[in-house]
């Protein structure tokens, strides 16, 4: 789509509504997207943008393959796959840890390679790569902490927003891997032929989170 | 041989084209066979695009490759003396991706030897010409490495942060960079500022001016501004981009590295730049600079116009062959034609 609208795709769930929020009060509003219906596609003629939701997890790829020329996605995301996109702005919304997370009563036994349950089997292997950690890795896509309890792994790698979700099931914290938020990210074409309305818009945004 | 362009595919022509425009700027074909040892690329796994390489065990036991990269074998079998050497290529290369191992086609050329000011600013030519045959919507950005790497050292020497600070800095990551430079206790300004230097020429280049802290960077943007200048001079800067955050793999690149877009397709449709550093790698003196030229895309967003309604012959089996071809040729002399039996009742 090449019509001098800018295309951004927004991940559905509650991230996302609280993303639409910062885009509409950076003055990129379309008023027609918050009429509950099944829609997918919105647009806004008088500020030139049209968004779609899609799955938190796909923005990524909307973006690299330049179906959507901005985005918003979790660094989560953009660690796990490295998609080929430039990251312009931390949102600062959506604010959690990528955590390595264990029984509480967990000791390591080095002797023995690590088995470690995760929805991130990338951003695991870097991180015990870093420490020469010999690891199994066993996939999982949800439920994560359900692994250590039933013995299925030895720790997890996953998400920690309050802990809380942690604590109730007798697990704990062992070592935080890094810092997570939503960010904007642009696709590198795009960004090339639209600069001035996609730094503008990063700069909008940028601007409503500061 | 008398061939209707219009019966070609885009990809086919840009193919003709190219291969014209390298010809005429005095480069010489290269024409490699599909398979190379697999050793080569052993070693420089990450000059690939991907690591994964299509494998095969051959009738002596070697281990070979389909071949997912042609700069590789053209280094290979360049004499070491060599003084300078211009070749252009159109083969297929074999890369993985998530839906397995595929053939792409790809077109380029390298410029191997004792490379001066003059065979870079050609090359940079060649790969805006390039682009401008594929589509008038083009965009060509350019960088010199050395001014992100000398910038860079002046805040760090830590090797493992440099490496970090460099992948924000080609992400443009501006508040990664200042995150990471604030965990570190260093003074990351600077740095930061270079993640959104990107634009015309015209504007960049004053805003680089203002970051340079030391005389690597210095050349650095010398280096960069003769090429712009020598392209400007051909009337060629409408489409140039400087962006000076686009660092590409620093164990390859060195200096100029440069990308090309084409409106309507999201990938990069040109990618190269100087690689002296794998020449050196391969225990070689020699400089070297080139560029792929990925057309696969293409196809997708120029469709070729499409051609007149065929003519339609239909036959029986009453009619006689002989008489059906002979109304056939006749038909095929003024276009295309289709020949389809009639059912017979």
């Amino acid at each position: 789509m090449t019509d001098g609208f800018i295309n951004v795709a927004l991940p559905k769930g509650r991230l996302g509504d609280r993303v639409y929020g910062i885009f509409e009060r950076a003055g990129y509003g379309c008023p027609e997207i918050q009429i509950k219906n099944r829609r997918l596609i919105f647009e806004s003629g008088q500020n030139r943008v049209r968004y779609f939701w899609v799955k938190p997890s796909d923005v990524a790829i909307y973006v690299e393959k330049g179906a959507a020329d901005v985005g918003v996605a979790g660094k989560d995301i953009l660690l796990e796959y490295r998609p080929d996109v430039y990251e312009l702005c931390d949102l600062k919304e959506g604010r959690c840890r990528m955590a390595v997370a264990a029984r509480a009563d967990y000791q390591d036994d080095s002797s023995v390679s690590l088995r470690v349950a995760t929805k991130f089997p990338n951003i695991a292997k870097r991180h015990f790569a870093k420490k020469s950690r010999e690891i199994e890795i066993i996939k999982l896509n949800g439920s994560i902490e359900l692994a250590p309890l039933l013995g299925l792994s030895d720790v997890i790698v996953d998400i920690v927003e309050t802990g809380a979700t942690l604590k109730e099931n007798g697990l704990a914290v062992v070592e935080d891997i890094v810092d997570i938020s939503a960010r904007f990210i642009s696709n590198k074409a795009s960004f090339g032929f639209m600069q001035d309305k996609i730094l503008q818009m990063s700069a909008q945004i940028r601007e409503v989170c500061r | 041989m008398t061939i209707d362009k219009s019966e070609l595919l885009f990809s086919e022509r840009a193919v003709f084209e190219l291969r014209s425009l390298y010809l005429r700027a005095g480069y010489r074909r290269y024409k490699v066979s599909k398979f190379e040892e697999y050793d080569l690329y052993a070693g420089n796994k990450s000059f690939l695009t991907d690591g994964r390489v299509l494998t095969f065990t051959d009738t002596d036991g070697r281990l070979m490759a389909l071949k997912p990269d042609i700069t590789l074998s053209i280094i290979k079998n360049t004499a070491r003396d060599e003084k300078l050497r211009r070749v252009f290529y159109n083969e297929c290369v074999y890369r993985a991706d998530e839906g397995g191992f595929r053939e792409l086609t790809q077109t380029g050329l390298e410029c191997i030897g004792a490379l001066d000011d003059y065979s870079v600013c050609e090359v940079a030519y060649l790969a805006y010409k390039s682009l401008e045959i594929l589509s008038k919507d083009f965009i060509l950005d350019l960088n010199h490495m050395g001014f992100a790497a000398a910038l860079l050292e002046e805040v760090t020497r830590d090797p493992k942060l440099q490496k970090r600070l460099l992948l924000s800095i080609n992400a443009k990551s501006g508040d990664a960079v200042s995150a990471i430079c604030k965990d570190a206790g260093l003074e990351g300004g600077a740095l930061t500022s270079l993640c959104s230097l990107y634009g015309k020429p015209d504007d960049v280049i004053p805003k680089a001016r203002a970051l340079v802290k030391n005389r690597a960077q210095e050349d650095a943007l010398s280096s960069l501004l003769l090429v712009i200048n020598a392209l400007k001079g051909c009337g060629m800067s409408e489409n140039l981009r400087v962006d000076l955050s686009m660092i590409n793999d620093a164990e390859y690149y060195s200096a100029l590295v440069f990308r090309g877009f084409i409106k309507g397709i999201s990938q990069t449709v040109l990618s190269g730049g100087r690689y002296d550093s794998l020449l050196a790698k391969m225990g070689r003196e020699q400089g070297a600079i080139g560029f792929a030229v990925y057309l696969d895309g293409l196809d997708r967003l120029f469709h070729t116009e499409s051609r007149a309604e065929p003519a339609r012959l239909t036959y029986t089996a009453k009619d006689a062959p002989e008489k059906v071809l002979y109304d056939m040729n006749g038909l095929m002399a003024r276009g295309a034609v289709t020949v389809e039996r009639q059912k017979d009742d």
